[in-house]
């Protein structure tokens, strides 16, 4: 993909990739808790891009105003992860995760407070599974909604001197019968997404141990 | 010697599941898949599988109900860490065991110890 970089290598990838998987796949059992109907995932996509890039991708498949839950987390290493969804399907969670007990007055009223909710219980599912993996804790700060468009988002103002670039985490989820999509990005700077990276490299010697990379032990 | 199908679309969790397998089944050979379609052609050739859920296409529990449909009796075990009641559920209407994601040796030795008896039984 054009903008992508080559920040990772292929196995660092795979491991980031694998590392969100679970982290979303335990994401999406709270959710279903919360929802109390079957959640379904995409593969996540994992892919290390400039914020601008991943402000265009986001243009690129939703034209109508966003809503995010955003989150800042710091520990070894930092930055901000959000949870992203076109205006109507957040509505749609919102109602899904509220149920049928709210009236129309109401479900606006608990609207922000829901999505920030769902968002801290998304967000924290993956976070958390991934510093428990890198045996790293993160601290995280309280959710926040905000609404705007990509660009927004992506801003970093305390970042740009030191080259801000998006892991952009792109899954599509599905909630019972709704129409509900959404998007996971974390904006890290560069340095941050180096230590993240040598945290992947001694996770990866972690699991597959000293003989390396080969597969027969 | 017993064959174990290792099917996920990730390369370091197929060499994580080797390793298990290496440490619990040393005499066992080890057989890789990357996706679905290329487990449905090696698995002929397996006596047990442990299949990824979450990949690219064919998500590993239609796998499992695609090869449980040809060996009734074959050990499946289905990895990840997704547990939802329709997914459990679905699991074990077809005979296929849960194991936690990420795999450790210990969360996969109970499954893996299982398909070794009912193997040898079979045989």
């Amino acid at each position: 993909m054009s903008g992508a970089f080559t920040i990772l290598s292929e196995l660092e990838h795979d491991a980031l990739t694998e590392l969100v998987n679970i982290g979303v796949s335990r994401a999406a059992s709270s959710l279903r808790k919360m929802v109390g109907q079957h959640v379904t995932l995409s593969v996540p996509s994992v892919e290390v891009v400039t914020r601008k890039t991943a402000a265009a991708l986001i243009r690129e498949r939703e034209s109508e105003l966003l809503v995010a839950v955003r989150q800042d987390f710091e520990g070894a290493f930092f930055g901000r992860a959000l949870l992203i969804f076109p205006l109507a399907s957040s509505v749609e969670l919102v109602r899904a995760v509220t149920g049928d007990v709210l009236s129309a007055d109401e479900m606006k009223e608990m609207e922000s407070e829901a999505l920030a909710e769902t968002g801290n219980v998304v967000i924290n599912s993956c976070l958390a599974t991934m510093a428990n993996m890198l045996q790293k804790p993160l601290t995280m700060s309280l959710p926040q909604v905000i609404r705007g468009d990509g660009r927004l988002f992506f801003e970093l103002e305390e970042m740009d001197t030191r080259g801000g670039v998006v892991l952009f985490l792109y899954i599509n989820f599905s909630v019972g019968g709704w129409d509900i999509r959404g998007y996971i990005a974390m904006l890290m700077d560069l340095p941050s997404l180096d230590a993240l990276k040598s945290l992947i490299n001694e996770f990866i010697q972690r699991v597959i141990g000293p003989e390396g990379q080969s597969n027969e032990a | 010697m017993s064959t174990i199908l290792i099917v996920d679309d990730s390369k370091l969790a197929r060499i994580v599941v080797g390793k298990a397998v290496a440490s619990v089944q040393p005499g066992w050979s080890r057989v890789e898949a990357a996706s679905a379609e290329e487990a449905e052609s090696l698995v002929d050739g397996a006596d047990v599988m442990i299949v990824d859920y979450n990949m690219p296409g064919c998500n590993g529990l239609e796998l499992a109900e695609r090869v449980r449909g040809r060996f009734a009796d074959m050990p499946i075990a289905l990895a990840t860490a997704n547990v939802q009641d329709e997914i459990v559920a679905k699991a074990r209407s077809i005979n296929v065991t849960f194991v936690p994601k990420p795999i450790t040796e210990d969360g996969l030795r109970g499954f893996l110890s299982g398909a070794a008896l009912r193997l040898k039984r079979n045989v």
